[in-house]
């Protein structure tokens, strides 16, 4: 009886210090380092999702790499929805703080991107809900920088960080 | 001797790592102590007053009106600010001041919240830049650790009612 009764109080000794080890490393990695999301929806076309509801891409998102709120115009990444903060949008970068970009939809035709804010677009024009529809976001919504695709298996790629030409700011603050 | 050396460096590691996590996960998800600084939420927080503040209103969207709260600055990420939430997406609020002649209203867009600091004469808040998105807050400040004279729960808003609800 004795000898039963020691085994299962070392078990669950051993199980809790497992457990409170794993769980805090696991949650910290997934918020900090990186973790992968599938992607829903044809904002992105043709860079995600071109098989539309027939296959959904899974990214990597990398929280590491967005630590800093460090993004350069080109890059694909997701943040929190400004118009509905349970949801999490993927898009493309497009414009700097400072920059002067031409809107495709906005109300106003052109905008000038405030300090501390991003102006994203999806690449599929027209189908996308982005900053043309809401305007500037805030850096501080930034969630993480999307690198590769993981699935389906023909689709393993890098994500390159690029600008279509016609999206150039007409005027940025470097110059 | 090196093999002694190189193994307790490995623990030191992981113990850090392990202690790291676990602190990130209780700042993250349940809580942690801040220090304020500024005039904006004057009498309710002074400066450098120390705050307890909690995450998990913000987790299950539980922020209420009259809460203050800890959100990130919308010009700059790096840097937090701290108000108070005086109108909730949806919400018809005052967005000109009390000294001008025409009064307008302007109603808080969805997943927005309207931010003012309790120091109306002394505050860049909501006013000057807006309503802010929902995502931008980090927390909710609820307790009042230091100066000890202060201690305990937080006041509601001495300004009254600058808004009309829907």
């Amino acid at each position: 009886m004795a000898q039963s009764q020691g085994w299962v109080r070392r078990y669950c000794k051993a199980f809790c210090k497992g457990f409170f080890v794993a769980v805090p490393v696991a949650v910290t990695f997934l918020d900090r380092v990186a973790c992968v999301a599938r992607v829903e929806g044809a904002s992105m076309q043709p860079s995600l999702n071109p098989g539309g509801s027939q296959s959904s891409d899974v990214v990597l998102l990398n929280h590491w790499k967005a630590r800093n709120f460090q993004v350069q115009r080109g890059d694909i990444v997701s943040l929190v929805s400004p118009k509905n903060p349970e949801q999490k949008i993927i898009k493309r970068v497009i414009a700097l703080e400072g920059d002067i970009i031409r809107t495709m939809g906005h109300k106003n035709r052109y905008v000038k991107v405030p300090r501390g804010h991003i102006w994203v677009e999806g690449d599929h024009h027209g189908h996308s809900f982005d900053s043309n529809s809401f305007g500037p976001v805030s850096l501080g919504l930034l969630h993480a920088h999307a690198t590769h695709i993981l699935w389906p298996p023909e689709r393993w790629q890098k994500l390159e960080s690029f600008l279509p030409p016609e999206r150039s700011p007409m005027q940025s603050e470097e110059e | 001797m090196l093999r002694g050396a190189l193994g307790k460096t490995f623990r030191l590691v992981g113990y850090t790592i392990q202690y790291g996590c676990i602190a990130h996960c209780a700042f993250e998800y349940v809580g942690g102590v801040v220090m304020c600084s500024g005039p904006s939420m004057e009498p309710t927080i002074q400066n450098s007053d120390i705050v307890f503040a909690e995450n998990l209103s913000r987790h299950f969207y539980g922020i209420q009106r009259g809460d203050i709260v800890i959100a990130k600055s919308p010009s700059d990420p790096k840097s937090n600010i701290c108000k108070r939430v005086t109108g909730l997406e949806g919400d018809k609020i005052l967005s000109t001041g009390p000294s001008d002649f025409f009064k307008s209203h302007s109603y808080v867009p969805m997943g927005h919240v309207w931010l003012e600091g309790d120091n109306l004469q002394n505050s860049t808040d909501s006013r000057c830049y807006g309503p802010i998105p929902y995502g931008l807050i980090r927390g909710r400040i609820f307790f009042k650790i230091w100066p000890l004279s202060d201690f305990g729960f937080l006041r509601d808003s001495p300004n009254g009612h600058r808004f009309s609800d829907d």
